[in-house]
């Protein structure tokens, strides 16, 4: 792999921040990919604007005001107090982050898997890219309460592995290959408790050409 | 022993505007009732289970499942329409206990819909009687596990299935809506027998 690819995908899937002189660096919301209705029929433009402009909004506020009181304090218990918001926000801001440009609209052509190494990893360790889905969509379907499920590399056999993570914590084991909301704010509008729907749905928009980038990275 | 879905105690319109249909509807015919099932399934596995392992494999299945079906069967004897006098906090020792342990009703409402709204993911906030001191106390538990740690007076369901359809992402507008129809008489019920 380039050595320069790298540190381009890692720039590209980095959580937007802005620095103001003088100050610490503040997150900021990033902008999605595409318009709100792009990805209908599958993700409504209703969820996409509350999911986008409510709710990963709301993790990057979090964020900065946990980050702010932390640096304001030097008392390590109150750091430790702060940890969780920290985790839940931060974790919130980078899924989200990695979410949106993990989607695209289902008539683009990155909606599709090309050729390539990361086709050829699924195959190779799932058999097919409907296995892949299938496993997929049962591990995260089967999570109890809010969380995401994960396509991701395993940092120590560089082989794919489905995994999940509860509420909003990051992926920290693997590297993300692709990422999917099963918080029911995520699709609960538009598909209400029938959470296999959804995830037979979302396959439709999953921006394969990102995850073949965050694959080529990650190996 | 198999466990069934309790009917509602009210009519599935009955708690509007506050909740709506659409939401009771769903909310227990269909995420209640997959914790009913899921809970016989997880028991039916749990008998037959060869060995400790296997027992240990199941736990999380029938916390989740259990837990769902012991939250929600409070959750609806819990709520009441809002012309319902039972929707009142009336004189009664409960009233007494609120009092004496957060000063008024609506300092405790205050205390409970910020604790409940700050929980961070999925899960449930409660008013419940300390089984030591006796003492109300606001707790909150996540997902579906039960509280163990004190007697249940009143449970609030955070789950976004609870609240989405009516409120979408603004949680404090649910948890303030549904103080219209809690049911006080069955929380004093709750609260005398603990």
């Amino acid at each position: 792999m380039l050595p320069i690819v790298r540190p381009i995908v890692r720039a590209l899937t980095r959580p937007a921040t802005r620095a103001f002189a003088g100050m610490r660096l503040e997150h900021t919301l990033p902008p999605l990919p595409y318009a709100y209705d792009a990805l209908e029929p599958y993700i409504s433009k209703e969820i996409m604007t509350l999911h986008h402009d409510g709710h990963h909004q709301a993790y990057v506020t979090g964020l900065n005001a946990a980050e702010s009181s932390y640096a304001a304090t030097d008392d390590i218990r109150e750091r430790i107090r702060l940890q969780s918001a920290l985790k839940f926000n931060g974790g919130g801001h980078i899924n989200h982050s990695l979410f949106w440009p993990g989607l695209c609209p289902a008539s683009s052509s990155s909606a599709k898997l090309a050729p390539g190494p990361l086709k050829e990893a699924i195959e190779r360790e799932f058999g097919s890219l409907e296995a892949l889905q299938k496993e997929m969509n049962a591990k995260t379907a089967a999570l109890q309460g809010s969380g995401w499920g994960w396509l991701g590399v395993n940092t120590s056999t560089k082989k794919l592995e489905i995994v999940t993570t509860a509420n909003q914590d990051p992926l920290l084991t693997h590297v993300p290959i692709i990422g999917i909301d099963i918080w029911e704010h995520a699709f609960y509008l538009d598909y209400k408790n029938v959470k296999a729907k959804y995830l037979a749905a979302i396959w439709n928009v999953i921006n394969f050409e990102e995850a073949a980038k965050r694959h080529e990275a990650a190996i | 022993m198999a466990y069934t879905l309790p009917p509602l105690p009210y009519a599935y319109n009955a708690l509007e505007p506050y909740i709506s249909e659409e939401i009771m509807t769903l909310h227990h015919d269909k995420h209640h009732r997959a914790y009913v099932n899921g809970l016989n399934a997880a028991e039916a596995s749990l008998a037959g289970a060869q060995d400790i392992k296997d027992k240990i494999r199941l736990q999380a299945a029938l916390k989740f499942n259990g837990g769902g079906h012991i939250n929600h069967s409070l959750f609806w004897k819990n709520l009441t329409p809002a012309n319902s006098p039972a929707s009142k906090l009336g004189p009664c020792p409960l009233k007494e206990a609120i009092e004496r342990d957060f000063g008024s009703l609506d300092a405790l409402i205050s205390e409970m819909n910020s604790t409940t709204a700050a929980i961070r993911g999925s899960g449930w906030g409660w008013l419940g009687c300390n089984t030591h001191t006796k003492k109300l106390e606001v707790v909150t538990t996540p997902n579906q596990d039960p509280l163990l740690t004190h007697v249940v007076i009143i449970g609030i369901d955070i789950w976004e299935h609870a609240y989405y359809i009516d409120y979408k992402n603004v949680r404090p507008d649910y948890l303030k809506a549904i103080w219209n129809i809690i049911n006080f008489e069955e929380a004093n019920n709750r609260y005398v027998a603990a």
